[in-house]
């Protein structure tokens, strides 16, 4: 076994398998394991997801919404236990990889057409 | 001198695992030993105690006769490094022993010794982190050093006066390490952080060195 083989073993123990397929543009619903007081609950955290990093168990997305009117971005490393659940709701259809351009859109103009060709 | 003994290896890369509160951990994986123990200095022989380990298997015709003489006396195999552990007491060890990553636990803090990644002979910013000088507007001064000290008096550059010269391939001790992971099955140890070299490189793992 090779170097990398060792590696990637070691990961796969760690690697979540029932993990959605995400794209740049989708609505995601993520439920995130917070412990406050010796009691852990789930939170829901949903909002559009503006970048993808990193690839295998370091991957990450980053997720955007308005909250409250003010944008709040949290960044999720997608195989960590911390990460409950995803769940994808709306597939959007975005030309770019990044979308940093909505941070600096407010209201009507953040809206990202819908696609369909893509299965929830 | 250290409480037990160390063992050889070689780092093989790094990647992150989960810890079971759902944290994250940066972790090196090294493939250590086995190791056999080919000398064991005493107090009476040596001067001094200690446990040698040898670790690479390698062609004999890599070895000079020396060096295949010193190993067969432990009846090893040839071998490509050799290290020894000064410890208090020797007793327990044995010529042809071998050294697995089992004399490590999860949770022990350790020293890694290793090379750290050669950067050649490298300027002043590479290697001090010096300033650099504006790139246009007429100036001259890209990468110089600057003033290196006085004129007629001293005459001469202080010693230690940081210059431009061969940065890295130097021995590294990397102390405080936790051992995050211990896979006696396939000679694995998986130490939280990062450890000198490229992946290949050599490395000395042993149990912290503590100062009473």
């Amino acid at each position: 076994m090779n170097a990398q083989e060792i590696i990637s073993s070691i990961e796969e123990k760690h690697l979540k398998t029932d993990l959605p397929t995400i794209y740049v543009g989708d609505t995601i619903k993520v439920g995130v394991r917070i412990s406050e007081g010796g009691k852990e609950r789930v939170q829901p955290y949903e909002g559009t997801v503006i970048a993808m990093r990193r690839s295998g168990i370091n991957k990450t997305v980053t997720v955007r919404r308005i909250f409250q009117g003010i944008g709040v971005e949290r960044v999720f490393l997608l195989h960590s236990p911390k990460v409950a659940s995803i769940k994808v709701l709306r597939r959007g259809k975005a030309r770019r990889a990044k979308l940093y351009y909505l941070r600096d859109r407010v209201g009507k103009a953040t809206r990202l057409k819908q696609r369909f060709d893509r299965s929830l | 001198m250290l409480v037990s003994i160390g063992i050889l290896g070689t780092k093989l890369g790094m990647t992150q695992i989960f810890d079971d509160e759902g944290r994250s951990v940066p972790v090196t994986v090294v493939q250590a030993g086995p190791c056999t123990v080919t000398q064991i200095k005493t107090e009476q022989t040596d001067g001094y105690s200690s446990v040698q380990i040898g670790y690479g298997a390698v062609a004999e015709k890599a070895l000079t006769k020396p060096e295949l003489g010193h190993l067969r006396k432990a009846e090893a195999s040839p071998l490509r490094h050799l290290r020894e552990y000064r410890l208090p007491d020797v007793s327990t060890y044995e010529l042809g022993q071998a050294v697995t990553v089992d004399v490590f636990e999860p949770g022990q803090l350790v020293d890694v010794v290793g090379r750290s990644i050669g950067r050649g002979f490298a300027g002043y910013q590479k290697r001090h982190n010096f300033r650099r000088g504006p790139m246009s507007h007429g100036s001259k001064n890209h990468r110089l050093p600057g003033s290196t000290g006085a004129g007629t008096t001293p005459g001469r550059i202080y010693p230690g006066k940081r210059m431009a010269g061969q940065m890295g391939d130097t021995r590294v001790t990397i102390r405080k390490l936790k051992v995050v992971q211990v896979d006696a099955e396939r000679n694995l140890l998986l130490v939280k952080g990062s450890v000198p070299g490229k992946p290949g490189a050599f490395l000395d793992i042993r149990p912290t060195k503590v100062w009473n």
